[in-house]
């Protein structure tokens, strides 16, 4: 894990992957005064997964607020706040409803800074949760991320542990740029060691090798990352996987893919999202781009099969991608 | 031919026998939920009765709803049947859309529900669709549209409206106003006093009624029904009414008083203020209200027996009905999820 600047302490904590988020809030809250955070129920209700937990109590109500229903509204409050001197922490309950806010982060926030020749920074945050696995359904469910990532002008990252999600989402707060920081619902309670030291943050742009291995790369995201690592212990003795959580989407670290592809020479990505034009097909090309003398084996896919994600739980847990898929894919290149 | 006629003895106990098989099967979706039996999310209709029996009511029968993610009532009051919807929460084949949508997404559009809807705000303007399809077809039918206190803060909530007063389209814009968008009360998300206000905007009528009173929602919705069928353009009604319950089954509710719950509950319930209306007008008796609580109990627990043997659906259906013409990537990646005879699910 790399870290930007020079920390004080190595010491780490053991903690869940909502509890890093919560401290990284808390952090870059009591670091900077310009720092808010707005969305549906973060306040009294500490948001509905239990991500806000205890910031209003802590901050105020001036700088932790609850807003109306209204992700469109949020979105450009936050791209107009942004460009105004402020640093807005913007929360959109689920991934989904990123389609109610759509105008306001294509056409304003991912395009003014460009239009009006660099003139103005875009200090946005956007934290959303994604991904199935808890029955919500088609419009609960999604894993969007690729959608963002895809838009020039947007950042995107997904982390996969709790301390990169600590890391990243310090970095996105901190970042000039608008950043997307897609949580999973489903490893809210992964828990992993994170750094203490309050300086400790994950650059934007870097993957990690989260286990070294020979044999075949699996690039994977989010609750995959947990269930890779898995896979790769199970294989142990047989197949010797090396497992990078790519925690940014964009920018995407191609020099960290290259490299280890040049090690093992076979790559597995997994990521939930939907396989058709997808994170899987950018990271393939790169790999294909760079590393094409590399390869010795085709590229594998591993994501949710061009569906939405349906209710009743034997369907749900068909179309979702999961460690036996990885582990199914590595199989077929070894 | 309005759905249940509350100008006349019979239709009233409809009525309150509708209100009541909301209440039950909610309270035992809530049970079932606690027990793990029915699994992602249960939105609890409870307390909020009148407003949907009292609005569908006044509809025709062959008339549109949209639905909120707060839809059994909507759909009860529209005659759903409580042993397909069960089958829904529960994910099973049988279910109102073959366990695909679950709680959140019931739909039936042969009876005119156009589902429940897990985006707040998005029912107004498929509503508004509809009202349109009906006044380009040139049918005798109106839409309505139910929407809450928090879905109306959504924009897409007004572009709907406002197209719907330019279009002088057959739409009725319902607001449920249950004082709450999840733990945020209406004041902290308005700054209107009615929601109804907001009709103004548009120049259109908009009223503020008691939607405890399952009479006042269906007079005021007839009102509205009339004036859409007659062209005159879409009604924006607001029925305060208050959820019993907490937002979702498991809510902690910790933005909320059992006091306030308590004193809505004694003073309005609308299924008791209702049925002790129809005893006074020796409408009903106290043993006939009893009687049919027994029959919707005994109906809604064969509903939950059902549900539970109904068989769940098999793991291919879940490639089924994305387009009318099946796009072959998904094929070939449900092909793929098995190749090589590979176990799928083991180490979930
Ligand atoms: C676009 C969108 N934003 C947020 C949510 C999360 N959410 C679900 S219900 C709800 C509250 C809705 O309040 P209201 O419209 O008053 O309906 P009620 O739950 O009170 O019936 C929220 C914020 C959602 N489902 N969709
Ligand atoms: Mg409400």
């Amino acid at each position: 894990m790399t870290a930007h600047a020079e920390l004080e302490t190595e010491a780490t904590d053991r903690m869940t992957v909502r509890e890093a988020i919560n401290q990284a809030l808390r952090e870059e809250l009591e670091r900077d005064e310009d720092v808010f955070v707005m969305g549906e129920d973060v306040g009294v209700m500490g948001g509905v997964l239990g991500v806000t937990d205890g910031l209003l109590e802590e901050f105020g109500e001036k700088r932790i607020v609850d807003s109306p229903i209204s992700e469109a509204g949020l979105a450009g409050l936050g791209t107009g706040a942004a460009a105004t001197g402020t640093r807005p922490v913007i929360e959109i309950m689920f991934s989904d409803f990123l389609g109610v806010a759509a105008e306001q982060i294509i056409n304003q926030m991912a395009k003014m800074r460009y239009m009006f020749g660099g003139k103005i920074e875009m200090p946005v945050t956007v934290r959303t949760t994604e991904g199935g696995g808890m029955g919500a359904a088609s419009q609960h469910s999604g894993t969007i991320h690729t959608w963002i990532a895809h838009f020039p002008g947007l950042k995107a990252v997904a982390p996969g542990t709790p301390a990169a999600a600590k890391g990243l989402l310090k970095s996105s707060i901190r970042s000039n740029d608008p950043v997307f920081f897609f949580e999973n619902k489903m490893i809210y309670e992964d828990s992993g060691e994170v750094p203490v030291d309050e300086e400790f943050t994950i650059p934007i742009g870097e993957a990690s090798v989260e286990r070294a291995g020979d044999d075949v790369t699996v690039v994977a995201t989010q609750r995959l990352v947990g269930e890779s690592l898995d896979v790769a212990d199970d294989l142990e003795g047989d197949v010797d996987v090396e497992v990078i959580d790519l925690r940014s989407l964009y920018p995407l670290d191609t020099d960290t893919i290259v490299s280890s592809l040049e090690k093992t020479g076979r790559l597995v990505v997994a990521d939930e999202s939907p396989l058709s034009y997808g994170t899987h097909a950018e990271i393939a090309t790169r790999a294909m781009e760079e590393g094409f003398f590399s390869l010795d084996a085709p590229v594998q896919r591993v994501g949710t099969p061009d569906t939405h994600i349906p209710f009743s739980p034997p369907l749900e847990e068909e179309v979702l991608p999961s460690g036996a898929d990885v582990e199914n894919a590595i199989n077929r290149i070894v | 031919m309005v759905t249940i006629d509350m100008e006349q003895p019979e239709g009233r106990k409809e009525g309150l026998r509708r209100m009541l098989t909301i209440r039950l099967f909610d309270e035992t979706a809530e049970k079932r939920f606690l027990d793990g039996d029915i699994p992602g999310f249960v939105h609890p209709y409870i307390g909020e009765e009148a407003v949907a029996v009292g609005a569908i009511g006044a509809l025709e029968p062959d008339d549109y709803i949209t639905s909120t993610h707060r839809g059994h009532g909507h759909c009860l009051a529209k005659g759903l049947d409580p042993e397909r919807m069960m089958a829904e929460l529960y994910g099973k084949r049988e279910g109102y859309c073959k366990g695909k949508g679950g709680s959140m997404h019931i739909a039936d559009v042969d009876a005119g529900m156009l589902g429940a809807n897990g985006i707040v705000g998005a029912g107004p303007p498929l509503a508004t669709g509809a009202a349109f399809s009906i006044q380009y077809d040139d049918r005798d039918q109106v839409a309505l549209a139910f929407c809450g206190d928090g879905g109306i803060a959504q924009g897409q909530v007004h572009e709907a409206i406002n197209m719907a007063a330019t279009w002088d389209l057959p739409v009725v814009y319902v607001v449920e106003n249950n004082q709450y968008g999840e733990g945020t009360p209406v004041e902290k998300q308005h700054n209107v006093e009615n929601l109804s206000d907001t009709a103004h905007a548009y120049d259109i009528p908009g009223f503020t009624i008691d939607g405890m009173d399952v009479t006042a929602v269906y007079e005021a919705v007839a009102e509205a029904r009339d004036r859409a069928d007659a062209g005159d353009g879409p009604t924006l009604i607001e029925a305060k009414t208050y959820r019993y319950r907490g937002h979702f089954v498991g809510d902690e509710e910790e933005y909320r008083t059992d006091e306030e719950v308590e004193g809505w509950q004694r003073e309005d319930d609308p299924i008791e203020t209702f049925k002790q209306r129809l005893v006074d007008r020796d409408e009903l008796t106290d043993e006939e209200f009893e009687q049919l609580r027994e029959e919707i109990a005994t109906a809604v627990d064969e509903a939950v027996e059902h549900a539970r043997e109904a068989p769940t659906p098999e793991p291919d259906e879940a490639y089924e009905d994305m387009f009318a013409q099946p796009a072959p990537e998904i094929q070939h990646f449900a092909a793929q999820f098995r190749a090589d005879g590979g176990e799928r699910g083991d180490d979930r």
